[in-house]
């Protein structure tokens, strides 16, 4: 836990201490407000809640999370750290963990600082700030199934160019399968019971289920278990690529 | 303590450290030479659990490594090669980092950071971003790091390299006072790195191990141990004479530093003989000296693929 928080620590400092910290929120911020307001219309919707907001943030992420998670580890290795790092009295899960908890923590950050949104609506209208909340949460974990899929990838490589187009490709794929347009391509030729199941593969379709402000238990394993999984494939990749 | 034994690291069909078995001792400066490639930096790799090793074992301090990791890397400290660290962080705070890393408690991580910065003359620096630092400075620092929980063991891939002379001097005298209680292993291609610091010197070639002795043992093997160098305007003639002489096996002049080295007939000691004559034919010397041996030969011999070594008369 000790070497957990000081990696934590320490990795969020790195994100500030670099241009990377100011770059990603406030292009995060400035997109989200363009997407919201200009795309999603929702001002004009007259209707009071964030709907419009949210609903572009996976679009979002898929480009901007993958572009904090390729230097994850694919930077570790070129500069060599890795060495150092491994070589320490340290578990690679605490590793892992840490370094994806800061990321997530980063994303959390950029994801707060939207708060004026928030206010806005609650300025205009009456919403029902717990579906609000509830979005909040979603598109954290969102960006919490993203990262760890890029956090695996970036393991992978030592070329961050190469660790971001992979990770927008899976990310990518991982959204598509929830996609309406795609469920009815498949719905032609595969009983029910097949699409739900590519459908429940989906980011998208638990986002939405969270977004709407329904609580489902299943919507937060599904997240919890995508992060799990895939942290624990970096570890694995981790071991397996120290040799080059 | 280290020990290895049968140690073999393969990638693929390439084997970078074939059946390697040493034992370094506490209070010994070990040291590893060899061409680039030989394996050196792979071995140390394995000793400090970064690579996995192929086939062998490895104990450091009696704890097998295979067995418990995290304990035998809270054993040893490591300078991996180029000294790498995290750029953008201060040297203070980077120090901060890994005295938390290494399970220093925390009531003394501020006095173990203090103490290393004060060893290795960091205190200018402190507070400035390692990126801006010279490669100097952030070789200290990558020093520093390895040595900031006092470890039993000490392993170092070139520790000198890139330094200046006096950067040199200065690492150098560290790892001597150093080296007392502890188990040190260093790699370089100086080799007067090794006369310099080191008790003993593994020189490796293909992975494997070709020499083994103390650095003036190797001297020994050299074709210059006892040769005599001396400067002076020589005659054919007399060169002739020299080359003659029953106790020369050979002689050299190299025309653009007047400089004449005879070598000896295996073992002998020709130094009185060769100054003697010189003070008989009346011959101006500028300078006159008996060398002890050329490691750098003796590396170039041990190390170089066997169908062109040099033949010893």
């Amino acid at each position: 836990m000790n070497h957990i928080s000081a990696i934590v620590r320490r990795e969020l400092h790195s994100y500030f201490a670099t241009p990377i910290a100011y770059v990603f929120i406030v292009i995060f911020l400035v997109m989200s407000g363009v997407f919201a307001f200009y795309f999603g219309h929702l001002y004009e919707r007259g209707q009071a809640d964030l709907l419009p907001f949210f609903n572009y943030h996976p679009w979002l992420y898929l480009f901007l999370v993958p572009a904090v998670a390729m230097r994850l580890w694919s930077e570790e290795r070129n500069q060599g750290n890795i060495e150092l790092l491994m070589t320490l009295p340290v578990k690679r899960l605490a590793w892992v963990i840490g370094k994806f908890l800061a990321a997530w923590l980063f994303v959390g950050i950029a994801l707060v600082l939207t708060f004026p949104v928030v206010v806005s609506i609650n300025y205009l209208g009456d919403p029902d700030n717990g579906v609000i909340v509830a979005s909040y949460l979603g598109s954290f974990l969102l960006a919490g199934g993203f990262l760890a899929i890029g956090s695996c990838l970036s393991a992978a490589t030592k070329n961050q160019v190469i660790a971001f187009i992979l990770t927008v490709v899976i990310c990518f794929l991982f959204l598509l399968s929830g996609f309406p347009m795609v469920l009815a391509f498949f719905n032609l030729f595969l009983p029910q019971f097949m699409v739900d199941v590519i459908a429940s593969t989906s980011f998208l379709t638990h986002y939405a289920s969270i977004t709407k402000g329904v609580l489902d238990l299943g919507d937060f394993s599904y997240f919890a278990l995508t992060i799990g999984v895939w942290l624990y494939a970096t570890a694995v990749v981790l071991e397996m690529k120290k040799g080059d | 303590m280290i020990e290895c034994s049968h140690l073999s690291k393969h990638f693929g069909p390439v084997k970078a450290v074939d059946d390697l078995s040493f034992t370094a001792q506490q209070g010994q400066v070990l040291g590893f030479l060899g061409p680039n490639g030989a394996g050196k930096s792979t071995t140390m790799k394995m000793i400090t659990g970064y690579l996995p090793a192929t086939s062998g074992q490895i104990k450091v301090c009696g704890i097998d490594l295979a067995e418990d990791p995290l304990a035998v890397k809270n054993k040893i400290g490591y300078l991996p090669e180029g000294a790498p660290s995290y750029q953008e962080m201060n040297v203070g705070s980077f120090l901060q980092f890994i005295a938390r890393m290494r399970n220093i408690p925390a009531s003394s991580q501020q006095s173990a950071v203090d103490s290393v910065v004060a060893r290795l003359n960091l205190n200018h620096v402190y507070y400035q971003k390692i990126d801006t630092l010279s490669k100097g400075f952030k070789r200290r620092v990558g020093l520093a790091q390895a040595i900031i929980h006092d470890p039993e063991v000490l392993i170092m891939d070139e520790p000198t390299d890139g330094l200046d002379p006096n950067q040199k001097h200065q690492v150098r005298e560290l790892i001597t006072t150093m080296s007392k209680n502890k188990t040190i292993v260093l790699s370089t291609h100086i080799l007067e790195e090794v006369h310099a610091v080191c008790d003993r010197a593994i020189i490796i070639a293909n992975g494997v191990i070709v020499a083994d002795s103390t650095p003036n043992e190797m001297e020994v093997m050299s074709r210059y141990h006892h040769a005599v160098s001396f400067v002076a305007d020589l005659d054919t003639i007399l060169l002739n004479k020299i080359k003659n002489m029953d106790c020369v096996r050979d002689v050299t002049y190299s025309a653009r530093l007047k400089e004449t080295t005879v070598f000896p007939t295996q073992g002998l000691f020709i130094f009185d003989e060769i100054s003697s004559l010189l003070k008989q034919e009346g011959i101006q010397v500028t300078s006159l000296k008996m060398e002890a041996g050329r490691l750098d030969e003796v590396f170039r011999n041990i190390t170089k693929p066997v169908q062109n070594k040099e033949v010893h008369r």
